[in-house]
């Protein structure tokens, strides 16, 4: 939903790490995103072609993504889940006491430079 | 493409803003405001909540009001009227705010002479969740209209308030809403939010909204 404003956070970030490592030119970014982050690849991808164009740094760089699985915690039976297939509700036993794990990151994992 | 170098970033996207949040926390401690960052869905009865915690508040406290939702020229109006200190905040399109934005507001509503600070967010449940803007606290309004269920479809917004209003309980005979379920449903997200059910129209439970505000102002201003 909030993709574009997601996209000038990067900008930022990779304008700070840019000037930090003394860089000309950006040619790639890895994100790795969680599966229940909320955030849409392919409406990321639009928003940071359109964004990244504006910069001299940025521009014409690919962006790619990672998928990181969403896992869920049980807390009555003590078993972990796919977030994605079973939602809230434990498969194992039914109970809602159930938090995520993992599955919301939302990282900068690395950049290929000159 | 010679000399292409792989650089290890691992940064979080949200950590940067998280930091400068923080940043402007500090800062709104030294200058002894207390900024409340209000947040619900578009048609919540934010407007009506804002204007009778106004009245209840604006002989206690120094307050002004910063307005960031997009089309709230007649919300704006409505707060000058009461006669606090009000600016309207520019996203530029955006679905929320973050801490820089938040600190541009802050710095145009001038807050050396307001105790009390209110960030009327943008109406929605998703983004204003994600970026932490540097209040004190953060307050959402949920009325009884939208079910007593919404906790489950957004945890997250649930998850990062302090205190949930549960506004228009004055019609809560005619929608199928179970405030206890609802409280459950909200306690299973976050176990510390503060529940107060309250009617803006009528001024049911406004007291005790404004009670609890005003041990949060004090301990922030002190």
């Amino acid at each position: 939903m909030h993709e574009l404003g997601v996209v000038f956070h990067i900008i930022d970030d990779l304008t700070e790490v840019g000037k930090e490592n003394d860089i000309e030119k950006i040619h790639s970014v890895t994100l790795q995103l969680g599966e229940v982050s909320g955030v849409v690849p392919e409406l990321l991808t639009d928003a940071w072609k359109w964004a990244a164009a504006k910069t001299e740094l940025m521009n014409g760089a690919e962006l790619i993504i990672e998928t990181l699985p969403a896992v869920t915690y049980c807390e009555d039976c003590k078993t972990e889940y796919e977030t994605v297939k079973h939602g809230k509700i434990c498969p194992n036993c039914g109970s809602e006491h159930t938090y995520l794990l993992k599955g919301n990151e939302f990282m900068i994992k690395e950049i290929s430079a000159t | 493409m010679d000399n292409v170098r792989v650089i290890e970033v691992k940064r979080s996207i949200f950590e940067s803003n998280d930091q400068d949040a923080d940043k402007l926390r500090g800062e709104l401690r030294q200058s002894k405001t207390f900024l409340l960052n209000l947040m619900s869905s578009p048609g919540s009865g934010k407007t009506t909540t804002l204007k009778r915690t106004i009245e209840t508040l604006k002989d206690k406290y120094r307050i002004g009001v910063m307005e960031a939702d997009i089309d709230s020229d007649v919300d704006a109006k409505a707060i000058a009227e009461l006669g606090v200190k009000s600016i309207q905040l520019h996203t530029g399109g955006m679905c929320h705010l973050d801490a820089d934005m938040t600190r541009q507001g802050i710095k145009e509503l001038d807050v050396s002479d307001v105790d009390f600070a209110i960030l009327e967010n943008v109406g929605n449940l998703v983004c204003p969740a994600e970026f932490d803007t540097g209040s004190t606290k953060n307050a959402m309004i949920l009325s009884v209209p939208e079910g007593h269920d919404k906790p489950l479809k957004y945890p997250l917004m649930f998850s990062i308030c302090d205190v949930v209003l549960i506004n228009k309980m004055d019609v809560a005979p005619y929608f199928d809403f179970d405030l206890e379920k609802c409280k459950e449903y909200i306690l299973m997200r976050n176990p510390k939010a503060k529940i107060i059910p309250i009617c803006a129209k009528t001024g049911e439970g406004i007291e005790a909204w404004a009670a609890w505000l005003s041990e949060q102002i004090d301990e922030a201003i002190k």
